[in-house]
């Protein structure tokens, strides 16, 4: 168990909401009202469904050694093209057409987005973090041109079951996480697809060579990645009814790559592990949501999240734990011979 | 090859369509710079000169619109100038204003600092500087006429002062949670303050959860989901920085099944659209003005400066409240 990239981070969350059973002894009821599953654990999962999807988006493009930083601006755009493509359609429309126009819209947009990124890095060769650079800058350009830099209200009502709705008692938001999380652990598991990203991401070249067809596989994980955010886009404006151009989806490319991160996948691509980032992103929105409930003062909000992020950072780093964590094991180290203290090292790392 | 051709004429199109994007913002802004002249001409008609910081919300495109229609239709002459939120621009444009020897100046700075040069040859040229809405932070405070701008403190103590008589014989302890604006601004810092201070009149009145929301509706709800989970039917009031926030925080206590305007007490600063339409559906109580209407009063001041009267460093614009009673009578007539 301890061996298990998740355990720490697991270990982490649990802490975290272990400190609001201290608090708010209330925070772990979960109870049903009006038909709807209410309670402080429901709303963690619900606030941070559009951050697990892009974080599940960027598990895979990280991955392959690339980043994302255009998903912020794809949430976005996404929003604003749904609220376009809804327009002026009124409260009392109870037809579903609008509403499946305006997925369609904004998904495509999405897609399009995660096109031209993976197009960028794959056929053009521009270093990721410059490609994406492109479209977090000019996407949420794109998206105030299209709700003319302003904050769209949207009156139609089916709009906000996607973020605001309930299926069968439970956040309709959170069977979309399930889905698209689904289709990422199937495609990434139960077909070769896992294999070839981890081979892209550890060497792209020698997985050419190989016969991986390395620059598609590239391609395919930015246009997810765009899919994800496009998702997460919709779930957000639905769930306020109103898309926001300047601050929806607002430094999201950064929480998603920081729970990538604690969910422990390398930057430098190779392995990855999808769940672990789903739990990083229910860290980095427990926290949040514990920081509204224990009354932390705002200002100093930043503090505490950075402090969190540096342990769980620190605790991930096997290195860290063994010197920290485990004097005692280091001690008698010491006084051996220096080729069984390097063989003993090797074993634990 | 082929396919290579393929992709670069993909890459092509696509940046086409951002070009053809970045156009259609640029001649939309080019649009609104040509507000020249214009106006049936009085005796004492002013060549006014006004450096608008950019557009970057609804709030500003009113506060360009009052600003530039209430010169025109005193009959004075206007020369406009779209900063884009760029120092440089306004600097250039408020040189061109001195050189085309303006009568007056208004502008809304883009930051605080680095225009004690421009101001210095303004004030050598004799041509007096009104700043609207933006303050800056320079010392010689000969170098413009007055700062016309709302005041947030008063705002916060508006929004107390509503409560106060609201709640007026209600017995026992009054709870407040408050959604603050983004940390660190000036709204937040000063509406929180003129809250504060008049509640300190209040004993009875508690701020049990204050918290940040951005200034964002989606951030708003978070937060208020939070605090309802926590505080649940204990909270009798809120008190949000923005309306924004408040509109965000309504759709969590409905969620929770309470009814927001009556079980929970909303109040929100700025008088945005959504506001009204909130408080017309029963569900917001009050919303203290943030005005940016005030070009008829920047006009008045300039007359009367130009007069020889002698003005205040600092003046407040004119600001109301509304509440709910007059808000679906009011709403077809709000501009922003």
């Amino acid at each position: 168990m301890l061996k298990s990239r998740l355990f720490w981070p697991i270990l982490v969350l649990v802490i975290i909401l272990a400190i609001n059973l201290f608090v708010d002894p209330g925070f772990f009821k979960v109870e049903v009202k009006n038909g709807h599953l209410t309670g402080s654990l429901v709303d963690i999962v619900n606030r941070g469904a559009p951050l697990i999807l892009i974080s599940i988006g960027m598990t895979l493009v990280i991955a392959t050694k690339g980043i994302d930083l255009g998903v912020g601006s794809v949430v976005a755009m996404s929003g604003a093209m749904a609220a376009m493509t809804i327009g002026q359609s009124m409260a009392s429309d109870t037809s579903l057409t609008p509403l499946f126009i305006a997925i369609a819209a904004a998904l495509g947009l999405s897609l399009a987005a995660g096109l031209w990124n993976g197009l960028l890095v794959s056929r053009i060769g521009i270093q990721p973090i410059v490609a994406t650079l492109i479209l977090m800058v000019a996407g949420r350009g794109i998206a105030q041109l299209i709700t003319n830099g302003q904050i769209t209200t949207i009156y139609y009502e089916p709009y906000s079951f996607i973020g605001g709705g309930y299926l069968l008692t439970i956040p309709f938001s959170v069977y979309l996480v399930a889905a698209v999380l689904a289709i990422a652990l199937f495609m990434t598991k139960k077909t070769a697809l896992g294999l070839f990203i981890q081979s892209v991401g550890s060497n792209p070249e020698a997985s050419r060579l190989a016969g991986i067809n390395s620059k598609n596989i590239i391609l395919l994980v930015y246009v997810f990645s765009g899919f994800c955010a496009g998702v997460g886009g919709l779930i957000l404006s639905s769930n306020v009814a109103s898309a926001d151009g300047n601050n929806a989806g607002l430094w999201f490319e950064l929480d998603a790559i920081l729970a990538v991160v604690i969910g422990g996948t390398s930057l430098m691509g190779g392995r990855f592990f999808l769940m672990g980032s789903v739990i990083g992103a229910l860290i980095i929105q427990s926290l949040t949501t514990t920081i509204y409930s224990i009354g932390i003062p705002p200002e100093t909000n930043l503090l505490v999240k950075a402090i969190v992020v540096i342990i769980v950072c620190l605790l991930q780093s096997s290195e860290f734990r063994q010197k920290v964590l485990r004097p005692r094991t280091r001690k008698p180290l010491k006084k051996e011979p220096e080729n069984s203290s390097n063989e003993q090292e090797v074993k634990i790392s | 090859m082929a396919r290579r051709l393929k992709s670069v004429g993909l890459l092509l199109i696509m940046s086409l369509v951002l070009v053809l994007a970045a156009c259609s913002s640029a001649s939309k802004e080019g649009n609104a710079s040509t507000g020249e002249g214009g106006g049936g001409s009085s005796g004492d008609k002013l060549v006014i000169g006004f450096s608008q910081v950019g557009a970057e919300s609804e709030w500003r495109t009113a506060n360009t619109e009052s600003i530039k229609s209430a010169i025109t239709d005193a009959g004075h002459e206007l020369k406009f100038s779209d900063a884009q939120q760029k120092q440089e621009n306004q600097i250039k444009a408020i040189r061109s204003f001195i050189a085309q020897k303006v009568d007056a100046i208004v502008f809304s700075p883009v930051v605080e600092t680095g225009f004690e040069t421009v101001l210095k040859e303004a004030k050598d040229a004799g041509i007096p500087v009104f700043l609207a809405d933006r303050a800056v932070d320079i010392e010689d405070d000969s170098l413009w006429v007055t700062f016309l701008g709302s005041d947030f403190v008063e705002e916060g103590r508006k929004a107390a002062n509503w409560l106060a008589e609201e709640m007026e014989g209600v017995e026992g302890d009054i709870n407040i949670v408050e959604l603050q604006g983004t940390v660190g601004s000036a709204p937040a810092i000063d509406r929180k303050e003129g809250f504060e201070e008049v509640m300190a009149e209040h004993p009875n009145f508690k701020i049990i959860k204050s918290q940040s929301g951005d200034f964002t509706r989606a951030k708003g709800k978070e937060v208020m989901e939070a605090f309802l989970k926590s505080e649940g039917e204990n909270i009798d009031v809120l008190y949000s920085h923005n309306d924004d926030m408040a509109i965000g925080a309504i759709q969590a206590i409905e969620e929770y099944g309470l009814k927001p305007g009556e079980d929970i007490k909303v109040i929100g600063v700025d008088a945005v659209k959504g506001a009204f339409e909130a408080m017309a559906a029963g569900k917001m109580n009050v919303t203290v003005e943030c005005n940016p209407l005030f070009g008829p009063q920047l006009v008045d001041l300039i007359e009367a400066h130009a007069a020889g009267e002698t003005l205040e460093k600092r003046i407040s614009v004119k600001e109301s409240i509304y509440t709910m009673d007059q808000a679906e009578e009011l709403l077809p007539t709000r501009k922003y």
